[in-house]
């Protein structure tokens, strides 16, 4: 359960002051399936770098899972980021030099998850997120951008966290990875109930959700169900069709 | 996040870049190896020296004659040659000065030496058979001089292995053989223990006869050249020495303070030595030092590097919950691990060296433990000094910015 009160965030660099955020409000209940759209400087960065604990808002409240969020220090924030939040980032961020497993343990690491319990959940979060066996050994600049991005997803997924948020998850994918790896969100959405926020400027990839948040120059201007909800397998289907 | 986890992640980390690693690595090596190697060149000196001292005899007073010059005076002769010693001086010391050992004085000169048509130049010694105890003296073969030859004034010599050597060949059995010194016949009734070059000259060149034959027929007066004073242990040398020293002013009627004999204490000797080689070692030790530095800022330089390189895996490490404290242990760890492993491997190379030198007989070094703790406290708290910055520098990236860095 998300709750975002009035928030915002002035930058401040040497004077000329920028307010990123303007009275920014809404309520994701868990289980949602949200995509907050805006084009670059809209804002929306900014929102997610809140909404991931990575920063505090300068004024208003946010709650997560009850816990005001808005005001922790440092390590506090590093806690809530641990337990809470999984991040899926547009360049992956995987370590080059890890095997796949091992990357998908790491949150569990700075958890102190033991040994045997790491390897159960590591791999128990890349079959959710549909990756082959095969694959957990292999360094992941070995793997193919989607799965690469399977095992960024299996990451965030791995600590079991209230908030899945993805951040231009398909932005340095091709059109037919992207509808795999969007697939996959709904798939953890659907059939494991996770909470995900999609960011994104594309209101194609936005469209996989069930509600969608426009914010523009700091401020939401939409907050609606998605009535045309695009369907992964369908729409991949389709381009298979295509091609041919 | 277990310590495990940690030397898991740094091993990965040192790993990833071996050749990097192994230079950043090698500037530790060389200078804990040096370290190590410098000290045990030191210490090896300083055991040679002290050795040398030690063979001359223990807690030994030395008097020797004519050795002080005072302004104004007329310049002496050289301290072997000058004759300001006597045998009633001994005699004197032997009833006066409490708390002593042992005392043994003898009379030294060079002569030619002949024997079974070989012939050498070497010193020959008069003295009295306690010089055997305050010397230090060993008798392999047959006896030392007696009280029997003191009294009787016989012309007996004791040869040292290599006079030996050098006029009969190696190993003969030269006892009760007759030996050349002077143009007198002696007859030889003991020989010496061997024991090796030391800093005051081979014992092993020496010939010793009675005192009283040789100020007789060899040196013909009635001077002595050294008096050699053993006190019971080596606190009470520095009294003996007062001692002697007062009692030799008053005999010989000094009144200018500026004496015609001079009292050497071996504590002193030993001393100064030790003084010396520890300045050598410590001037060593400062070079190899020196190098140790210079191989800590090679692990700073490569771990700010390290820092710059990986700051978007900082970024998501940070992402997922890792705190401060986490980030900068673990950067801090792997410093310390390049210092320790190439500590580990100095210590090892720093051994072969002085292995190396002291097989080669150029010193016999010793490694101390002393040096291998030093070196090993010294590279672990340069792998914490030099790994603290980067490593701060790491935990202190906002993980925003360190995401977005390129």
């Amino acid at each position: 359960m998300i709750e975002v009160k009035n928030i915002t965030k002035l930058y401040d660099p040497e004077g000329n002051s920028f307010l990123a955020l303007d009275g920014v409000s809404f309520t994701i209940k868990d289980g949602e399936f949200v995509a907050i759209m805006g084009p670059s400087g809209s804002g929306k960065s900014t929102l997610m770098h809140i909404l991931g604990a990575l920063d505090t808002p300068t004024s208003g409240t946010y709650f997560l899972d009850g816990k005001d969020v808005s005001s922790l220090s440092d390590d506090e924030l590093a806690d809530i980021r641990r337990d809470k939040i999984g991040f899926v980032f547009q360049s992956f961020n995987l370590l080059p030099r890890s095997t796949v497993l091992r990357n998908v343990m790491l949150p569990l690491i700075y958890s102190g998850v033991g040994e045997v319990e790491r390897d159960r959940r590591a791999r128990e979060a890349l079959h959710a997120s549909g990756l082959d066996e095969t694959h957990f050994t292999h360094l992941s600049n070995q793997l193919s951008g989607g799965q690469i991005q399977r095992v960024a997803i299996s990451r965030a997924l791995v600590n079991n966290p209230s908030l899945i948020l993805a951040d231009e998850p398909t932005g340095n994918l091709d059109s037919k990875t992207g509808e795999i790896v969007l697939g996959t969100f709904q798939k953890l959405n659907e059939e494991f109930g996770r909470t995900i926020i999609l960011i994104t400027h594309e209101p194609d990839v936005a469209e996989h959700a069930d509600r969608i948040i426009v914010i523009r120059d700091g401020k939401i201007t939409e907050d609606s169900k998605n009535h045309k909800k695009k369907d992964a397998v369908h729409e991949l289907a389709k381009i298979e069709s295509l091609k041919k | 996040m277990t310590i495990f986890d940690i030397l898991h992640e740094t091993y990965s980390a040192i790993f990833a870049n071996k050749v990097r690693s192994g230079l950043t690595m090698l500037g530790i090596v060389i200078g804990i190896s040096s370290v190590i190697a410098m000290l045990s060149i030191g210490q090896g000196a300083q055991n040679s020296i002290q050795s040398s001292i030690q063979s001359i005899g223990s807690n030994l007073v030395l008097i020797t004659p004519g050795a002080q010059r005072g302004p104004g005076v007329q310049v002496s002769a050289g301290r072997g040659s000058a004759k300001t010693l006597t045998m009633s001086d001994v005699d004197a010391i032997k009833a006066e000065v409490t708390n002593i050992k042992a005392i043994a004085p003898e009379v030294s000169g060079r002569y030619q030496v002949t024997a079974s048509g070989q012939n050498t130049n070497t010193t020959v010694t008069g003295t009295v058979p306690d010089y055997q105890s305050v010397r230090n003296v060993s008798v392999a073969e047959g006896t030392f001089i007696t009280e029997q030859n003191l009294q009787a004034g016989s012309k007996v010599a004791v040869i040292g292995p290599n006079v030996r050597d050098d006029l009969y060949g190696e190993g003969a059995d030269v006892i009760g053989k007759k030996i050349r010194i002077n143009k007198i016949d002696f007859t030889i009734i003991g020989i010496t223990v061997a024991k090796g070059g030391t800093g005051f000259g081979s014992q092993d060149d020496l010939i010793w006869v009675p005192i009283t034959t040789a100020q007789r027929m060899l040196s013909g007066d009635e001077y002595v050249t050294t008096i050699s004073v053993q006190a019971p242990d080596a606190d009470s040398t520095t009294d003996i020495q007062m001692q002697i020293t007062d009692l030799l002013t008053l005999k010989h009627n000094i009144k200018n303070g500026v004496l015609d004999f001079s009292v050497l204490n071996q504590a002193d000797i030993a001393a100064t030595a030790t003084s010396i080689t520890q300045i050598f070692t410590i001037l060593l030790g400062s070079v190899a030092g020196i190098s140790l530095v210079v191989g800590g800022i090679g692990i700073m330089n490569m771990m700010l590097t390290t820092v710059t390189e990986r700051t978007r895996e900082i970024g998501l490490r940070k992402a997922i919950g890792a705190k401060k404290r986490d980030i900068s242990l673990q950067f801090l760890i792997e410093a310390m691990m390049l210092t320790f492993i190439g500590g580990a491997i100095g210590i090892i190379l720093g051994w072969l060296i002085s292995f190396g030198i002291n097989y080669s007989g150029l010193i016999a070094t010793q490694v101390s433990w002393f040096s291998i703790i030093l070196s090993f406290t010294v590279s672990a708290f340069i792998g914490i000094v030099f790994g603290y910055y980067p490593a701060r520098r790491a935990a202190g990236l906002n993980p925003i910015d360190a995401l977005k860095y390129e």
